[in-house]
């Protein structure tokens, strides 16, 4: 197992922070801190803010006002993050090309693009379709084609934002194995998810967003086995959350 | 070359004053697109993609450019390259390079407002993910053209189709000197005038035949790289 160097961009510290848009409050207050470790599940209903805090925590946008901080930094140009949205963008190109399109924009020396693509493809079980049109591969591989690409920055904070959304069962498996993977050679894993269940299997601490705050920021088998808020207790138990 | 054969017979047996007229019309309006291409892609990825004052004052003024009339143009080409104008020195005035300079005026804005319109829906599409991959300004530029080119080959095909198409700029420009700036829009324009029916519609026929490959080949080559590039 590959063990990383320090992570420059870790822990990443949201101090009652807020992002407005127009007359919305999508995050009202945020005050999270996302450390090393197991994987980070931000889980709530939709217009939570879970997508918007990872968007944020990516440095996509600006906070309205409080604070982000990476590594003690208040610099958002991401070092050693990288995020695969809901719905990734293939690039018009094959496969490999959409890896070498994202070693190259990483500064990557030119010479291990070949074996870099490869290795990265192998690990999502995409290397027999190296060659294959992005826009051609199903859903699920191009799920995993943008974990790939999102990997291929090496980097130390991988955000997903809901990657197994309208997957099948076994294109959600292959995902989530290789978040485990991921996770296990220590890139600092931040996703969100509606699948409870999911949040069960991956999650080393679980974050409830609720109307753009943080209702709860436990880890899992606390969050799971003995909920402290109402909201918690309810969106375990299959309530709707509105 | 003859006006009393057929049309038909003067493009089978391959009349050579014919062809040097297609020969020449091609090299011309082919040119023309050519540096229309390099400057109004890279002009049009640009407006596309950057936000300042009056940009869109410069797009509605782009769009309209596209409906340039080609006898302003050619007015204005001329005046320019004029023994008296300030380009007079360069001697270009009655020869082809002036042909190829006054189709590029038409031509460019055509290839730059769609590229402009082709690359900002595009940028739609990618801004999120280049933006993550901390992609810069300018890789952005080249990487939206690349991924835009088989979308772009419409863009150049509109751009050659009024460049061959074209008569007004280049007969003022080009003087349609036989043998020497006689193309086949001058040609015929100049044989009708006349009363040389077959050789106008023969040079018709192939204007129509060579617009029709180009666009073919175009749709080809497009539709073979979106099925290997995706």
């Amino acid at each position: 197992m590959i063990m990383r160097p320090p992570a420059l961009d870790l822990p990443i510290m949201f101090v009652a922070a807020r992002v407005v848009t127009g007359a919305v409050t999508i995050l009202d207050g945020v005050t999270l801190t996302i450390a090393r470790g197991h994987p980070t599940v931000l889980v709530g209903p939709n217009g939570a803010g879970k997508t918007t805090l990872l968007h944020a925590a990516m440095g996509l946008i600006p906070v309205s006002g409080g604070l982000i901080t990476w590594g003690g930094r208040e610099t958002s140009h991401p070092r050693q993050r990288a995020i695969v949205f809901q719905r990734p963008v293939m690039l018009r190109r094959s496969a490999a090309g959409n890896i070498r399109y994202a070693l190259a924009s990483a500064g990557i020396p030119r010479d291990s693009w070949h074996q870099r693509t490869m290795t990265l493809l192998a690990e999502v079980g995409l290397a027999d379709l190296d060659r294959r049109p992005a826009r051609r591969l199903s859903g699920g591989e191009q799920q995993r084609l943008a974990l790939a690409r999102a990997l291929a920055r090496d980097p130390a904070v991988l955000f997903l934002d809901e990657p197994t959304a309208s997957l099948d069962p076994a294109a959600t498996k292959a995902i989530e194995d290789i978040v485990r993977s991921v996770s296990a050679r220590g890139v600092k894993v931040v996703m969100s998810t509606h699948d409870l269940g999911q949040a069960r299997r991956l999650a080393g601490n679980i974050v409830l967003l609720h109307r753009g705050q943080v209702v709860e920021d436990r880890p899992a088998a606390e969050f799971f086995a003995a909920p402290r808020t109402n909201e918690a207790r309810r969106f375990i138990g299959g309530e709707l959350l509105v | 070359m003859t006006g009393d054969g057929s049309a038909l017979h003067l493009v089978l047996t391959g009349d050579p004053g014919l062809f040097a007229i297609v020969r020449l019309s091609l090299l011309v309006s082919l040119s023309a697109v050519l540096f229309a291409t390099v400057i109004g892609v890279p002009a049009g990825a640009l407006l596309a993609l950057t936000r300042f004052r009056g940009r869109e004052a410069l797009v509605v003024f782009l769009n309209a450019l596209m409906g340039l009339p080609p006898v302003v143009v050619g007015l204005a080409v001329f005046l320019l390259l004029s023994r008296s104008g300030p380009l007079g020195e360069w001697g270009l005035l009655f020869t082809p390079q002036a042909m190829v300079i006054a189709q590029a005026i038409l031509v460019a804005p055509i290839i730059a407002a769609l590229t402009r319109q082709t690359v900002e829906d595009l940028w739609v599409e990618y801004q999120a993910e280049l933006t993550a991959m901390n992609v810069g300004p300018l890789r952005r530029i080249g990487t939206l053209i690349w991924d835009a080119r088989f979308s772009l080959v419409t863009a150049l095909l509109a751009g050659f189709g009024r460049a061959a198409a074209e008569v007004g700029a280049i007969i003022i420009v080009g003087g349609n000197i036989d043998g020497f700036t006689r193309t086949m829009t001058t040609a015929i324009a100049l044989e009708t005038s006349k009363g040389d029916l077959p050789l106008a519609i023969g040079l018709g026929m192939v204007l129509i035949v060579i617009v029709v490959v180009i666009n073919a080949l175009a749709w080809a080559a497009r539709r073979a790289g979106e099925r290997f590039a995706g």
